[in-house]
Order: structure tokens, then sequence, then C-alpha cells
């Protein structure tokens, strides 16, 4: 298992274990952190899951695909760490990941 | 006034659900009237994502979110549906004969028997920018889509966003307004590449400015815009003159209007029963998405399901005292004549 740290909007974070090969997203929704919407349910087609990349991870992260990269036109206030957590596979390497919920989806 | 539409069920939300509807109820001889605040039919199938192929339609191992609402619509065409598009339902009375008297925010009157709500996520609605104070300008200077080109003539337009809306507007307007600067966050855009093509080429002949960046501040009075600062660009923050914007960052789904039809909901769903899948006003049914019952879950299939059993308690009200006969459209002859494929 692989341990993810989602820091909500308010500051409360909310430590996971996570399987490698689910999304980030649906980590967050299986654990009901507050601010994840996912309105699509993971199609890369809404930009409701934007998260922030901690600094300290965007490298091993790493960028968006151009679907993505498109999608996060519409998300809400994107940041050079903004990526769509429905698009962030989780593996070993992510081992202790932290990620930031914005302030709204859209 | 108006010329009042009548139908027999006016259903609320054009998606799989409620396209489904129009068969259930039309095996029952009612007639359906669509409503939609999209241009077109298959609600977030159509919007969100027709290529994504979907795995749980029982029957289709898998087919196309576009691809099941094409089938869809062949299945319904012998009833006969009629559509309203780009519309959003704006408000609900019951008439004392127990029937309804719905209007749209294009001023349509429709008078129906009973009321079908299939609005999936709610209805379709711009998302607003996150840009301080914009919802001062909304509706006066700062607009999410254009209804009127006049209202762009001569005036200092800013156009934010990098799909083919933004970059239609852009070549659409320019030749109408003052000056014209288009605001994306990145130099890469999803609209066709023939537009992007046209809006360089502008830009090459000081037509119109293209910067990269994202707005973050407006000034103006009284809903008047003046100017918009341009942060994130190459250049830091600018300021450029903006008395109109247009922004388009997509959609997103709100409930609207429903909710100030008075029935009652949970967590912005509307509950029903799991009989007749009616809501807190008789005649007014919920499927698909926007309802809530126990065990509820958000498939589509939940939702024909749904609709099945909704089209005999909406027959009933319609038809009252009238024997529902139990039939399938396998050996039904009189169901088998409805759907056109016997004489």
């Amino acid at each position: 298992m692989t341990k993810l740290t989602f820091i909500a909007h308010d500051g409360t974070s909310f430590d996971v274990e996570a399987e490698n090969g689910s999304t980030v997203m649906e980590n967050a929704i299986r654990n009901a952190v507050p601010g994840i919407e996912a309105e699509c349910g993971g199609a890369c087609a809404c930009a409701t899951c934007h998260v922030y990349v901690d600094e300290a991870w965007t490298a091993e992260v790493g960028e968006p695909e151009a679907m993505e990269e498109d999608m996060l036109d519409f998300a809400y206030d994107v940041q050079p760490n903004s990526r769509l957590s429905c698009q962030i596979k989780v593996r070993d390497a992510l081992d202790g990941l932290v990620v930031r919920v914005p302030a709204r989806q859209g | 006034m108006t010329d009042v539409i009548k139908t027999d069920a006016l259903i609320v939300g054009a998606g799989p659900v409620g396209l489904f509807a129009v068969f259930e109820l039309g095996l029952f001889d009612m007639k359906c009237h669509l409503i939609d605040i999209l241009d077109r039919p298959g609600g977030q199938c159509a919007e969100l994502y027709p290529e994504k192929p979907i795995y749980d339609i029982p029957g289709w191992p898998s087919i196309s979110a576009q691809g099941l609402v094409d089938k869809l619509l062949e299945q319904i065409h012998p009833f006969k549906p009629d559509f309203s598009f780009n519309r959003m339902v704006s408000s609900l009375e019951k008439l004392d004969d127990g029937s309804f008297r719905v209007t749209t925010d294009e001023n349509e009157v429709f008078e129906t028997k009973v009321v079908v709500i299939a609005a999936g996520g709610g209805s379709f609605q711009p998302k607003r920018p996150p840009i301080p104070g914009i919802e001062a300008y909304e509706g006066k200077s700062v607009f999410y889509s254009v209804r009127r080109m006049e209202e762009f003539r001569g005036h200092d337009l800013v156009i934010v966003g990098g799909g083919d809306s933004a970059l239609d507007w852009t070549l659409n307007l320019q030749p109408v307004a003052k000056s014209v600067t288009l605001v994306h966050r990145r130099p890469e855009f999803r609209a066709a590449p023939d537009s992007v093509n046209k809006m360089y080429a502008m830009q090459e002949m000081k037509q119109l400015e293209f910067r990269v960046g994202q707005v973050s501040g407006l000034t103006g009075a009284d809903g008047q815009l003046a100017s918009a600062t341009i942060k994130g660009g190459p250049d830091g923050d600018i300021e450029v003159p903006c008395t109109r914007m247009l922004p388009f960052f997509g959609l997103t789904m709100k409930l609207g209007p429903i909710a100030e039809w008075g029935l009652n909901l949970h967590e912005n769903l509307i509950p029903v029963d799991t009989e007749k899948f009616q809501t807190s006003v008789s005649g007014i049914f919920a499927v698909g998405d926007i309802n809530w019952y126990p065990g509820k879950l958000k498939l589509i299939l939940s939702g024909f399901h749904e609709v099945a059993l909704m089209a005999q308690a909406a027959k009933r009200i319609i038809s009252p005292g009238e024997r529902i006969v139990f039939q399938y459209t396998t050996s039904s002859t009189s169901l088998q004549k409805k759907l056109g494929v016997v004489a």
C-alpha cells in the first residue's frame, strides 16, 4: 500500500492508504476527502478533481498529458503544480505524496 | 401571451434517462416534450464524454456514450417526441385540475399532465472564473455567452479562455469591438487549429492582442468594467482596458430553478419513493441521477428501471380508473403497433 496525504482547503489533512494502480481521485472519494467532486467519475472530462501537487512531489508526479492540460483550462485557479487527480495513478514511487485541495472545484 | 404548448408529459432533461422515459411513457400512449439547456440530446453523455466507452449497459459489452444516445434516439423515434433545446425551465405552477403550467427562460408556456425531472447533475451553466468581485459585473459588462453582438460594439473587449467559444468570438467580435484582448493561461489552445491560426495572423496585423496569463482583478463601478489586470504572463502584471468581458471556462452543473419548486430536497437531490419515483408533489416524478432514495446508485441502468415504474404511475394519473394491462413488447401486438414494427 502507498500512503497519500490530502490537505483540504481548511488545512485538515487526510492520510490514506492507497492501492497501486488506483487513481489519486478514487482514493479521495473513497475516503470522503472534502473538495474533490469528480463529477464525471474519472473520465478526464470535468476538471472537478483538481489538486495542487506539493512542490516536493511535482517532478515525481510528472506533467499532465495534452488531454488533461486541456481539461485544466476549466479548473478553478490553475497553478503550475495543478493536476487532475483522476489522471495520477498511485505507484510505489509516490509513497508519501502530498496534494492540496483548492478552494473550489469551478 | 405566447401560445401554450400542451403535452402529456414534460420531461426536464434530455439525457439517456429522459430519452428512455419517452419510450416507456410512449408505450402507454403518452406524448412527451423534452426540454434541455444544451443544444442537443444526450446530456452528460453528449456534453462531457461522447467518445468514452460505457461498459455496464446490459446487452452492450461496450458502447460509446454518444453511441448510446444515438441508439436511444432511434429507439424512441416511433413516439415522435418534441424537443426544446437551449432552454431552462424557470417556474412551475400546479393548476386546479391537477395539471401543471411550466415556463422556460425563453418565456414559453407548457401545460402538462405530469412533469418528469430527469435533470441528472442539474443544468449545465457557465463556470465563473476565479476573479475577485466578478459577480458585481455579471449581466452588465461581464457575459458568459453572446446573445447579441451589438452588445459589444465599440467596447474594449477581453475574452478569456482557450476553446472554440473563446476563439470563435475573438474572431467574430473583432470587427465590432473597439479592441479585443484574448487571455489564455497557456499558448496552446483546444480550439480548431484554423481559428487559432487566424487569431495569430490577426495578432501579427495588430488587429487584436493575445496575452498568456490569467485575469486576476477588475476595476470599474456600478457594474460597468473599466480595466482588467492580467497576471502570470511574460510581462508580469499588466492592466488592459476592458469595458466588456466574455469568460469561457466551460460548464458546471447546478440544480437551478428546480430548487425553488417547493419539492422536498436531500442535499440537492430530489427524494422519491421506489414504487412510483414520485417526488413530494403528486404528478411530479424524478428519475436518474437527480433523485435520491435509500440504496440509490447513479447508474444509467438504474435510471432505465426507474422510468419503467414511473411510467405506470404516470399513466394512472393521466387515465384514472383505466385498467393497466402489463404487456411485453415481444408478444403484444398493440405495443408492436405503437413501435411501428407491425402494421
